[in-house]
């Protein structure tokens, strides 16, 4: 892990261990968007996996709710640097999402309603690391917040967490999405700072 | 929907620190509906993490532009063309 000022004084004792080099805490959840917010109702909503060689699973609202959830509790960060400590979250692990899933492909790109992106390799979706979150902190998921469900990876910058999410596009090799085509990093590590493109 | 946006004004301040002359000024054209009309009609969201300027009339991106602390990102691919007004040139007079 990479070494940081100890300078900062947390609202939680220990709360600058889980904040990552050049973060602040706060106990706000900003809402940053690159469009409008796409009103999406949930007996419209549909999940896709496609994989690599054109197969397409597709899973309704009635059968994601249908399966198990996971209450995760996370520390999620922001690249426009707020890190917010112990978010309380419902969702369907990526795990049981893709179980029947046939794949070789090493790379996801992610599809929201509305035509955002995001770009991530596969395994970072994989052994309990990545959700299809529809509650947050005891309640439904907002629309603003990315509702009826959104992606949930709370290892990397939370831009790669897509809101009103639709899909995986499974890949061979790895296509960049809206924001990693337009100067922020490809992978975006918040413990390595991989803000931008060239970080 | 809600006005989550300003329009193409508030890209004035960050493309001048690139171009010379006030693109909001400009008249661009979309390159995914056709639609022709000045910078400053675009639907502009952000600023973070990137500015990103919408068609008012489709909605497609025709601009984003991030600023890191020592680049910027500039896409326009989503503008098919744009005027942009400049001070008439000297000698170009038949
Ligand atoms: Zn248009």
């Amino acid at each position: 892990m990479a070494t940081f000022t100890r300078g900062f004084h947390g609202k939680r004792r220990g709360g600058d261990d889980r904040l990552p080099p050049g973060q602040y805490l706060t106990d706000d959840f900003p809402v940053l968007s690159a469009g409008p917010t796409p009103q999406i109702l949930p007996s419209e909503w549909e999940f896709t996996v496609e994989t690599e060689t054109g197969q397409v699973h597709r899973r309704s609202w009635q059968e994601l709710m249908a399966l198990p959830s996971e209450t995760p509790t996370v520390d999620i960060h922001c690249v426009t640097t707020w890190s917010k400590l112990d978010t309380t979250w419902q969702g369907v692990s990526l795990d049981v999402l893709l179980e029947d899933v046939e794949t070789a492909a090493e790379y996801a790109l992610v599809h929201s309603y509305g035509g955002y992106t995001t770009n991530l390799p596969l395994e970072d979706l994989l052994d309990g690391k990545a959700w299809i979150a529809y509650r947050y902190d005891g309640e439904e998921l907002h629309p603003q917040h990315g509702g009826p469900a959104r992606l949930l990876v709370p290892h990397l910058y939370f831009w790669k967490s897509a809101k009103w999410v639709r899909g995986l596009q499974l890949l061979n090799e790895d296509s960049p999405g809206f924001w990693e085509t337009a100067g922020y990093n490809n992978y975006g590590d918040p413990w390595r700072e991989q803000r931008y493109a060239d970080d | 929907m809600s006005a989550d946006y300003l329009d193409g004004n508030a890209l004035a301040g960050p493309l001048a620190e690139i171009f010379t002359t006030d693109v909001s000024a400009a008249v661009g054209r979309c390159a995914s509906c056709g639609l022709t009309g000045p910078v400053a009609s675009l639907r502009v969201y952000g600023p973070a993490p990137g500015l990103v300027a919408r068609c008012p009339g489709c909605n497609e991106v025709m601009l984003r532009l991030v600023r890191s602390p020592d680049a910027a990102w500039l896409d326009l691919c989503g503008t098919a063309c744009l005027r942009i007004p400049m001070e008439s040139a000297e000698g170009n007079s038949p």
